[in-house]
């Protein structure tokens, strides 16, 4: 795995351990000061709006960045499945989801039937991957992931391009695989609502972590509904509530309590 | 026009030609898999300064060529963004920068005829027995080391997240991939030319894309119409007297519309 030298194993039974990590690109601060910990077999969501540097805090889980300041510990031999935000496949490039799948991990047909049969896309083994859809293609990457037995399942943004019905029923699946082959998951989304059913911890993150909780606890506070009720969409992610206020730059400029969640985030909280 | 083919200076023309072009058309997949032309223009740019610093330290031309291209794409992996300048900002201005400093240099040797033109365009017919070994060691080289990082570089060329995670060394593979290219220009400067040795990369495979089904399938058609475009360039080289390097090209773009129109006119129907 890449990176490898700088991740130890994880104290307790913590499949990966962050601790305050800090990263910048080009001087401008993204993460600061963030701690997250995904442990055995659970659903673990981060929300926050774009730019929050949810895709960071992933790409810092997989080892595919290096934190400027922090630590990141992963259990030794920690066997993860990626599937990424948006898998764009140079059209010059004839490969077929059979040959795809291959790349990841080599195996029989049969394997690459079964798997791809699991996730909802066993039609497409032979099809050429630029003849798939985004939402299929998720399930294709889905089921490479899947092909490596993975201890955990790293998957960003997948709903991005699905249809209401269709996240409700991928969220389904993914609740499903984890009942089945009793792996942890991460997700990434900026729609909590969704989510809501299928994840045991939510991690809101808007540079550094705003809170943190059951979904039960962050749906019981009187501002999920003006959160993420009957209106829920990207922009009331941006104007929700919290104790503490962020400058231009993002950094919180008031005392925040991480354990409430009634602190204000301004328009300008760090764009992308 | 010159009868009968089995002229020694003809045949070896001819195995060099076949050598390159099918070292060249695998290899050439991924620079366009990867949209990779025009930093494999830029390496071949280089060249011109490592003929010319072969020349000063009397080497073989192909190893200062090698050296040059190498180092050039060291400095373009590590340059890859540099500051506010986009990649192909940097790229235009190292391939342009190497080639005039080539020919400047170049042009203090009066005594030492350099044929510029041989060197910009190629010189097939005057390939000798000891190119014809260098060309097929670092062909060989090249074709072995393709073979056995095929998987890995293919995995990392289709999504290099989703390779890394898997753990394959990402960077490791993209190295790799530069030396080869450095290799490939070395050995096909003779044949095509510096100007033209891009072509003879990604022509070829764009020709193959249609036809195949697989990566692999492409790098193998790829090769078949590499090697047809070189024979048929050099036939037309001798029948009508034209530069050999050139008419290749020439033949290999001819092949890239004839595939083009038929698959259109069979997907159309």
């Amino acid at each position: 795995m890449a990176a490898e030298g700088s991740l130890e194993s994880a104290r307790e039974d913590a499949l990966i351990r962050i601790e305050n990590v800090d990263v910048a690109f080009d001087g401008r601060s993204v993460l600061e000061g963030v701690r997250c910990v995904v442990r055995p077999r659970e659903i673990l969501t981060l929300i926050g709006p774009n730019g929050a540097g949810k895709t960071t805090l992933v790409r810092v889980m997989l080892g595919l960045l290096r934190p400027r300041r922090g630590r990141v510990r992963r259990k030794s031999r920690l066997r993860v499945g990626y599937v990424p935000q948006r898998l764009h496949i140079e059209p010059t490039l004839p490969i077929s989801v059979r040959d795809f799948l291959a790349l990841g991990q080599r195996d029989t047909r049969a394997r690459y039937q079964a798997v791809l049969d699991e996730v909802g896309v066993g039609h497409l083994i032979d099809s050429p991957v630029q003849h798939v859809s985004g939402g299929e293609m998720q399930r294709v990457s889905l089921a490479r992931a899947l092909l490596r037995r993975p201890d955990l399942l790293v998957l960003d943004e997948p709903a991005q391009g699905v249809d209401i019905s269709g996240q409700r029923e991928l969220y389904r699946l993914i609740a499903n695989l984890r009942e089945r082959r009793g792996c942890a998951v991460v997700l990434v989304s900026h729609d909590l609502h969704l989510v809501m059913a299928a994840t045991d911890r939510v991690l809101c993150l808007n540079g550094h972590v705003c809170c943190e909780g059951e979904p039960k606890a962050v749906s019981a506070d009187p501002e999920y509904h003006r959160l993420f009720g009957p209106l829920h969409d990207e922009v009331a992610i941006y104007t929700h509530h919290h104790d503490h206020h962020h400058s231009l730059d993002g950094r919180v400029s008031e005392p925040c309590s991480h354990d409430s969640h009634s602190h204000h985030h301004g328009e300008s909280a760090r764009g992308d | 026009m010159i009868d009968g083919w089995n002229e020694p200076f003809l045949l070896r023309a001819l195995a060099a030609g076949i050598g390159v072009a099918l070292v060249a058309a695998p290899l050439g997949c991924f620079v366009v898999w990867r949209r990779m032309a025009y930093f494999g223009d830029t390496l071949s740019h280089s060249a011109l300064l490592g003929v010319a610093l072969g020349v000063i330290l009397s080497l073989n031309p192909m190893l200062g060529v090698l050296f040059a291209a190498v180092a050039c794409g060291i400095l373009l992996l590590s340059l890859q963004r540099f500051g506010e300048f986009a990649s192909d900002t940097i790229l235009g201005i190292l391939a342009h920068s190497t080639l005039a400093t080539g020919v400047v240099v170049l042009s203090f040797f009066e005594r030492i005829r350099v044929d510029l033109f041989a060197y910009l365009f190629g010189d097939i017919l005057a390939v000798a027995p000891g190119d014809l070994f260098w060309i097929a060691l670092g062909g060989g080289a090249v074709l072995v080391v393709l073979a056995l990082v095929w998987r890995p570089l293919l995995s990392t060329t289709v999504h290099a997240d989703l390779a890394s995670v898997e753990g394959v060394p990402v960077g490791l593979m993209r190295a790799i991939l530069v030396l080869l290219l450095a290799t490939v220009v070395a050995v096909a400067m003779q044949i095509v030319g510096i100007l033209l040795i891009t072509s003879l990369l990604i022509i070829p495979p764009a020709t193959a894309r249609r036809l195949a089904r697989g990566p692999v399938q492409m790098a193998v058609i790829a090769a078949g119409f590499a090697v047809l475009a070189v024979v048929g360039g050099l036939v037309a080289s001798l029948t009508w007297d034209t530069p050999a390097g050139p008419s290749m090209v020439v033949c290999a773009a001819a092949l890239f519309v004839l595939t083009l129109l038929t698959t259109a006119s069979v997907r159309g129907r």
